[in-house]
């Protein structure tokens, strides 16, 4: 059986390469994904822990997490659209129309 | 009531009922009609305020998650008078702007739902979920005008960075339960109790992993950055609503984690939150002096604001706990009234909210530069408002409490803001350039909220007793 | 009843406010003076009331409503009348209503709306010193500070569309602004440290702890705050320096505000809270030598001002400074005296520099006055008598208080205090009687403005004379004070002859009637329990005791200091009349009048040569170089011009890290989130 640490190594590793890639990439929909990842390395850690505690707790919350990211996903596209339309670019720095 | 299981829930479920209905009315009108659906939501507050006002001092627990306590209660009846003062400064907004109505209305009834759960959740997962549900409509309504190029940047900013917070959040509530098994607040408080002398690093980082959802939440330093754009580009009133609903509701779940799951650790995270709120009231302050746009630099001035309340929260004591509650209710209706105000002189093509705008003001419109300027009297905490007596209650508490560095630098910086505040009210009544931009003849709803909110702030700064005493009640029963 | 005081302006205030637009001049001022003069009719019945009481139960408390009520914290809004707070509410609705009549007619070139926004602020004002006089705690009490401080600020900028104008009223704001800070960190201090705001309630808790001689303990911290918040309102250095530039305001507010009441919000408070600060010597000692250093400063650079507003404005901080010399030395009784004749002749002489400027429609310098003597008539006899007040010549009401204020400095043992007291009214006597001498006597200078009827060319005039006066336009000699201005004059002017009579020393056969009465103010309420070895503290109550025993020794030394101090005043006009009168128009009716000692300055020119190049040159280029331009502007000034533009300059520094990157945000979060789990796992 792998040990719990394993678990939370890879889903730490998972998570910091999410984090890495809001603030590094220069995509929208990469930045988008970027926090995918975070939740979803969320999600691993909620899974492990569950197994750890032999509880489906953890594993029932995955559900809602994987629910309340849908949500936001579609929200966040429906934005990025938005952002789209008004300046034809992707590039996060684009948008600085509100600064100081 | 009937004492169901249900009880706790029922404040939500009326505003919940109320935006559903919004939601249908809009689907099934036919062309051309036209519905009161911003009444339709009122009806559903006003249910949410009696309810929660029948529940007063029962203590019922719906599921084992939801606790209508007195201090969710307490918050959840602030909420009620944010959403109704909201929905009446919105209806001349949505109308003026094209704004779709159904959408709004339903958008801001079930972000204020989010907000009541979070208010009274009991269970870490049931924060998250209500943190989301308000989250996700506020970030639409941010960006509700499509066509303002600011008005999307500023949904983007806020809905990217909004998402990186929660999942920092997530990440902690997955340590607290991996820790404590459970992500019931109670269970976690017990358990952390048993535990709070062991040096227990996992306990520390997701301490620290929930400190910065929050601290995101209610924009505190350094997690502020996205603040003063959001609050720019959102129209008027929608700054007005997140800057007050937004943060008390953050508030209120940040106040029952730290207070009841993590007290026992607050000799971990007090010194953090110190640093924080030092750092977030002079940021707030400082930065709000070089401001020149009316919305941004009420953004950094609700920014300090947040540092205030951080300051009741690191105190900790009974009457800073109470005036975190007092606090929340004055703040609430003192910046809904100001960003009402700049709502109401805004046109479709132009936000009008530029502080060049407002010279003069004055001589112009009479009425609003008089109750401008008592919200800004009492965000600046000039006696007689309420945000005197607010802020007066929070640093007798950090004094109170021994903590007089806060004190002294909560004073300095609620000087320092006074500055910019009164610099708006020398434009409106001092200026002898006045302004050439046109407004827009005020609507009767929306001066009909704006002048029962400053009947609020004056009464309850010069009348404050019962409302400060339903504050000490409301967390006698919790802390 | 006590607080329909404040009610009754307050109410004038919301007529104003509200309707005033609509309202014609006649009518938005009647309504100003009526509710002022209703609240001097309260007032005066009030103290009556108080009066008829035993001397040492002369308070009557109105509890309007419990203000906060919630656990530990518990404030009433309560309205306290005792007999320094009598005194003080005669004043400010006494001469409030001479203000506020004097008003109709000075303001009366304003438009309507400006007319009705000029009386709502002035009424609002009065509502906001009662307040502040009246409360019977440090909260109540800082309602009315703060709203002073408002009204004051609204007033100052009034002319707003004069640049200096909005500058001064900014300024005033940011120099208060650093006072008041450490004022309500005083009132926190106090708070935790004794549990209570209420006056009456401090000073028996204090009055029962021992007096921290030689150590700074807590009375001594929480009095020192609220002494630099004193020295904001009060324009003390090192925060007075707002006090000259808000002479930008019309000259009646100069008079009610920045004069007679407000600024001497400072004394009043510690004479409030007499037994807090006698229990803190240090404290005091700190009071005593700033009262004096300000005094002696503000003297000398009142000197060379040329500006009529200024002199006056230098010569308030110079007298403040005196009042808080002497609650420095624990003579309270006499700093509160000087407060109250002060107000008098004060308000007089902005009141009549007021008149100057009407007539000469805006001008202020006096190097271009002159001669006016016999077209203002009015203007220059109660002007005179003001002067004559202020400098301290004898049996006028200036002359007792004064007076009282250096015997107690003497008595007490300061005698370099005493010194600097001496020195500064021998500096106002000179200074006074220059700007006498240069506005009324000798002969008219200028352009002949009120000769031609050409007034209105002064660029840098008031804007309320912009708007030729029809009286004026076509009149071809300048108009002395209207029925209405001139009204207030006459009265001010019997005020400060008659004022100081309530105060004759007991060397001079008087029964100081005002220290007696203003006695139960400064010490814990006898009712009060452990108040026992109380009273030695206190010289005021001392001098009541003494009031049928006084000293032969004492009496004598009184009665040669105030020779003394009547020399000085004497020799200060002759000095001033020496310098400023010789030089000018010597051929002039003056000359005769003074004809003697013309002659003997006449026969000995070189005197004065010498005197120019030893006396009056260094003076002025000590105070003009060193204290004003030096001190004053550099130092202080950029101080205040400093912090702001610290502010300022971190303000736009910080801004900048908002970069509307959104990356550049996720960074700085991230940044956060390692900070703090870093501070949590290797620490």
């Amino acid at each position: 059986m792998i040990p719990l640490g394993h678990y939370l190594i890879v889903s730490a590793i998972l998570f910091a390469i999410g984090t890495c890639g809001v603030f590094l990439r220069r995509n929208l929909i990469t930045i988008l994904l970027s926090i995918e990842i975070m939740l979803n390395a969320v999600n691993l850690t909620f899974i492990a822990f569950a197994r750890q505690h032999g509880s489906v707790d953890g594993q029932i919350i995955v559900f809602f997490v994987m629910t309340v990211a849908a949500a936001e996903a579609a929200v966040g596209l429906a934005i990025v659209i938005g952002l789209f339309r008004h300046r034809e670019s992707l590039n996060p720095d684009a948008f600085t129309l509100l600064k100081w | 009531m009937f004492h169901s299981s249900f009880d706790a829930v029922v404040p939500m479920l009326c505003v919940a009922l109320a935006a559903l209905a919004v939601m249908g009315a809009e689907a099934f009108r036919s062309r051309g009609e036209t519905m009161p659906v911003g009444g339709l939501g009122i009806v559903g507050l006003i249910g949410a305020a009696v309810s929660s006002a029948l529940l007063w001092n029962r203590n019922a627990i719906s599921f084992g998650v939801i606790v209508a306590d007195n201090f969710a209660l307490f918050v959840t009846i602030t909420l009620v008078i944010v959403g109704i003062l909201t929905i009446m400064f919105s209806s001349p907004v949505v109308k003026r702007d094209g704004l779709p109505k159904g959408d709004f209305y339903a958008l801001i009834l079930f972000s204020i739902v989010g907000m009541m759960m979070m208010a009274s959740a009991n269970d870490l997962l049931v924060i998250f979920i209500g943190l989301e549900i308000m989250s996700i409509a506020v970030y639409v309504l941010t960006g509700i005008r499509r066509d303002d190029p600011r008005a999307t940047e500023a949904a983007f900013k806020y809905f990217l960075l909004g998402a990186f917070s929660s999942a920092f959040f997530l990440y902690g509530i997955a340590f607290t339960y991996g820790l404590a098994g459970t992500t019931r607040l109670d269970r976690i408080g017990a358990f952390l109790a048993a535990q709070s002398m062991s040096d227990n690093r996992l306990i520390l980082v997701a301490l620290g992993l929930l400190l910065v959802g929050f601290a995101f939440k209610i924009s505190a330093v350094p997690f502020h950055m996205w603040t003063p754009d959001a609050y720019e580009g959102a129209p008027a009133i929608v700054t007005g609503f997140m800057s007050t609903g937004v943060k008390a509701a953050a508030f209120a779940a940040f106040a029952r984690v730290f207070l009841s799951a993590f007290e026992p650790f607050s000799g971990e995270w007090a010194p953090i939150v110190w640093w924080i709120a030092v750092a977030t009231m002079i940021l707030g302050t400082v930065v709000g002096v070089a401001q020149s746009n009316l919305k941004r630099m009420l953004a950094y001035s609700s920014i300090a604001h947040g540092g205030y309340l951080l300051v009741g929260l690191v105190a900790a004591n009974q009457v800073g706990k109470a005036a975190i509650l007092f606090y929340l209710l004055a703040y609430a209706v003192t910046n809904l009234a100001a960003f009402g105000v700049i709502a109401l002189l805004g046109t479709k093509n132009a936000a009008n909210d530029e502080l060049r705008d407002y010279a003069g003001l004055w001589h112009s419109r009479p009425a609003l530069a008089g109750l401008m300027t008592v919200c800004l009297l009492s965000l600046g905490g000039l006696p007689p408002t309420v945000g005197f007596i607010g802020k007066w209650y929070i640093f007798s508490a950090a004094v109170g409490a021994g903590y007089y560095g806060l004190a002294i630098i909560g004073v300095l910086t609620s000087v320092i803001s006074v500055f910019f505040y009164l610099r708006v009210v020398v434009m409106m009544y001092m200026s002898d350039q006045p302004a050439t931009v046109v407004f827009p003849p005020v609507s009767t709803v929306g001066m009909a909220a704006l002048v029962a909110s400053i009947v609020v702030i004056l009464a309850l700064g010069i009348l404050p007793t019962p409302v400060l005493n339903l504050a000490a009640e409301s967390i006698a029963t919790i802390f | 009843m006590l607080a329909l005081i404040p009610l009754f302006p307050f109410i004038g205030f919301l007529i104003n406010a509200t309707m005033g637009r609509r309202l014609s001049k006649g009518l938005s001022g009647a309504v100003a003076c009526a509710a002022i003069i209703a609240s001097f009719a309260v007032a005066v019945m009030s103290v009556l009331q108080i009066a008829g009481m035993p001397a040492d139960a002369r308070v009557l408390e109105q509890v309007v409503y419990t203000w906060i009520a919630s656990g530990d914290l518990s404030l009433d809004m309560t309205f306290r009348l005792d007999p320094l707070g009598a005194v003080m509410i005669l004043v400010i609705t006494g001469i409030g209503s001479l203000i506020h009549i004097y008003s109709t007619a000075y303001m009366h070139d304003e438009i309507d709306s400006e007319f009705a926004r000029y009386f709502s602020y002035l009424n609002l004002f009065a509502a906001f010193m009662l307040v502040l006089v009246l409360g019977a705690n440090f909260v109540v009490m800082f309602v009315g500070w703060e709203g002073v401080g408002l009204c004051s600020y609204l007033l100052i900028g009034f002319w707003f569309k004069k640049q200096s104008a909005s500058d001064a009223g900014k300024k005033a704001f940011v120099v208060n602004r650093i006072g008041d800070y450490a004022f309500v960190l005083g009132m926190l201090f106090l708070f935790t440290q004794f549990g209570t705001l209420d006056f009456a309630r401090l000073a028996t808790i204090a009055s029962a702890m021992p007096v921290e001689e030689g150590v700074f303990g807590a009375i001594s911290i929480a009095t020192l705050l609220l002494f630099i918040g004193a020295t904001g309102k009060s324009a003390q250095i090192p925060l007075y320096t707002w006090l000259p530039d808000a002479m930008e305001g019309p000259t009646p507010v100069s008079a009610l505000i920045h004069a007679a009441t407000m600024v001497t919000a400072g004394v009043y408070m510690i004479g409030r809270n007499a037994v807090l600060f006698s229990h803190a010597p240090e404290t005091l000692f700190i009071v005593a030598v700033i009262g004096a250093a300000t005094a002696l400063m503000a003297g000398t650079i009142g000197l060379v001002q040329n500006d009529i507003k200024r002199v006056l404005a230098y010569s308030t901080v110079s007298q403040l400074g005196l009042m808080f010399l002497a609650m420095g030395v624990g003579a309270f009784g006499a700093g509160i005296f000087h407060l109250y004749t002060h107000a008098f002749f004060k308000a007089l002489l902005f009141l009549g520099s007021g008149a100057v400027i009407h007539a000469l429609h805006g001008e202020q310098d006096i190097r271009n006055m002159g001669g006016l003597k016999k077209f203002l008539p009015v203007t220059y006899w109660t002007f005179l008598i003001g002067s004559l007040a202020i400098a301290g010549v004898p049996f006028l009401s200036g002359f007792f208080s004064k007076d009282e204020i250096l015997y107690e400095t003497f008595h007490e043992g300061h005698t370099m205090l005493w010194l600097v007291g001496a020195i500064t009214s021998f500096l106002t006597a000179t200074y006074m009687f220059r700007l006498v001498f240069l506005t009324f006597h000798g002969e008219r200078k200028g352009s002949g403005i009120g000769d031609q009827g050409s007034g209105h060319d002064h660029g840098h005039a008031d804007p309320g004379s912009l708007i030729p006066d029809p009286g004026h336009a076509h009149g071809s000699h300048l108009h002395d004070a209207p029925p209405a201005m001139a009204l207030a004059l006459i009265v001010l002017a019997i005020g400060s002859v008659l004022a100081g009579y309530i105060g004759v020393p007991h060397a001079l056969g008087g029964h100081n009637q005002l220290a007696a009465w203003l006695a139960p103010s400064f010490q814990a309420s006898a009712a009060a329990p452990g108040v026992g070895g109380g009273a030695e503290l206190f010289p005021q109550a001392e001098a009541a005791e003494e009031a049928e025993v006084i000293s032969e020794e004492e009496a004598a030394l009184e009665l040669t200091l105030m020779g003394v101090s009547s020399a000085i005043a004497i020799g200060g006009i002759l000095l001033a009349a020496f310098i400023w009168l010789k030089r000018r128009s010597i051929a002039d009716g003056m000359a005769h009048r003074f004809g003697g000692l013309h002659r003997l300055l006449l026969n000995k020119y070189y005197v004065d040569e010498m005197y120019d190049a030893t006396v009056v040159n260094p003076i002025h280029v000590v105070s003009r170089d060193a204290l004003w331009r030096g001190f004053d502007v550099r130092v202080v000034d950029g101080a205040v011009n400093g912090t702001a533009a610290i502010v300022a300059a971190g303000s736009n520094l910080l801004r900048r890290l908002q970069t509307g990157s959104v990356r550049a945000y996720a960074s700085s979060m991230f940044v956060g989130v390692v900070v703090i789990l870093g501070y949590y796992l290797w620490r």
